[in-house]
């Protein structure tokens, strides 16, 4: 039981968000943008454990439940195609790969 | 408990700072499972330790080894790092970075708009999560069991090595049509 300011955990969710978009913007490293990606992912979450403490109910844990397995979920088959592409290509640059046809 | 939080705040965005400036993989990697412990030490502070022990074992645990295998099989090495170095100039960073700015800004003014008064921080027991989750969301938790069921069908398919001979009565086969 503390007295929470909950305009600050928004804006750290906002903050790392924007880092992670940066990151995306200006990596060509699939595996870097992957890991953008988890950032911004990790960041909506913490927006919605945010909304959670701002109610006092359950259901922003359990939305963040559901973002985790769907994060799960995209790095499984992401981390499978950029195998994929440095088995085929050599490479895990997306800059490279101006064609998707091999 | 509030001292605590600006702490594992300032950890958390100076972790992933490293992790989008970094030029090997493995160290944005490490940076980037301390940025996520951070995160679920906000977690813990904001009366959730339900959520916070899955974001260290699922996140920091689950995810992170997958990233960690990818990049030994990958072998990137050091020719990978120098290349990370020449593509991170100032030329290219500098207009992603100054227009995602102007958005932090904007979430700023936006978040600091109307400063509701302080609220109280109730636990929420992993108990009532899991009432939550398999009462009136048991649908949504159906649906992530068919999702995470489709990623390791899918996983499979595209990261599987397809075999050059399926089987040698097929391979026969084949030179006797040919």
């Amino acid at each position: 039981m503390t007295a929470f300011p909950l305009q600050t955990g928004l804006i750290l969710a906002a903050v790392l968000f924007l880092l992670g978009l940066i990151g995306v913007l200006t990596r060509r490293n699939a595996l870097f943008m992957l890991m953008s990606i988890e950032i911004m992912v990790n960041a909506a979450g913490l927006a919605f454990v945010v909304g959670a403490a701002r109610w006092g109910q359950a259901d922003g844990q359990v939305m963040f439940l559901f973002i985790l397995a769907m994060a799960a979920a995209e790095v499984s088959v992401a981390l499978a195609l950029i195998v994929r592409m440095h088995r085929q290509h050599k490479t895990v640059d997306v800059q490279s790969l101006e064609r998707l046809r091999d | 408990m509030n001292v605590i939080f600006y702490i594992a705040a300032v950890v958390a965005v100076v972790a992933t700072l490293r992790v989008i400036t970094h030029t090997e993989a493995v160290h944005a990697l490490l940076y980037l499972i301390v940025s996520l412990l951070a995160v679920a030490v906000i977690f813990f502070v904001m009366g959730a330790p339900f959520i916070a022990a899955f974001e260290v074992i699922t996140y920091a645990g689950a995810i992170m080894i997958l990233l960690v295998f990818t990049i030994m099989m990958l072998n990137l090495g050091q020719a990978g790092a120098r290349q990370e170095k020449n593509w991170l100039t100032a030329r290219l960073w500098i207009g992603p970075a100054i227009l995602t700015l102007i958005l932090l800004v904007e979430f700023l003014y936006v978040f600091t708009l109307d400063r509701g008064a302080p609220v109280s921080i109730r636990v929420i027991s992993p108990r009532e999560v899991g009432e939550t989750l398999f009462g009136p969301y048991v649908l949504g938790t159906e649906m992530v069991a068919l999702l995470l069921m489709a990623a390791i069908v899918g996983a499979f398919h595209i990261g599987g090595e397809k075999p050059k001979n399926y089987h040698r009565f097929f391979d026969k086969k084949k030179e006797g049509a040919l």
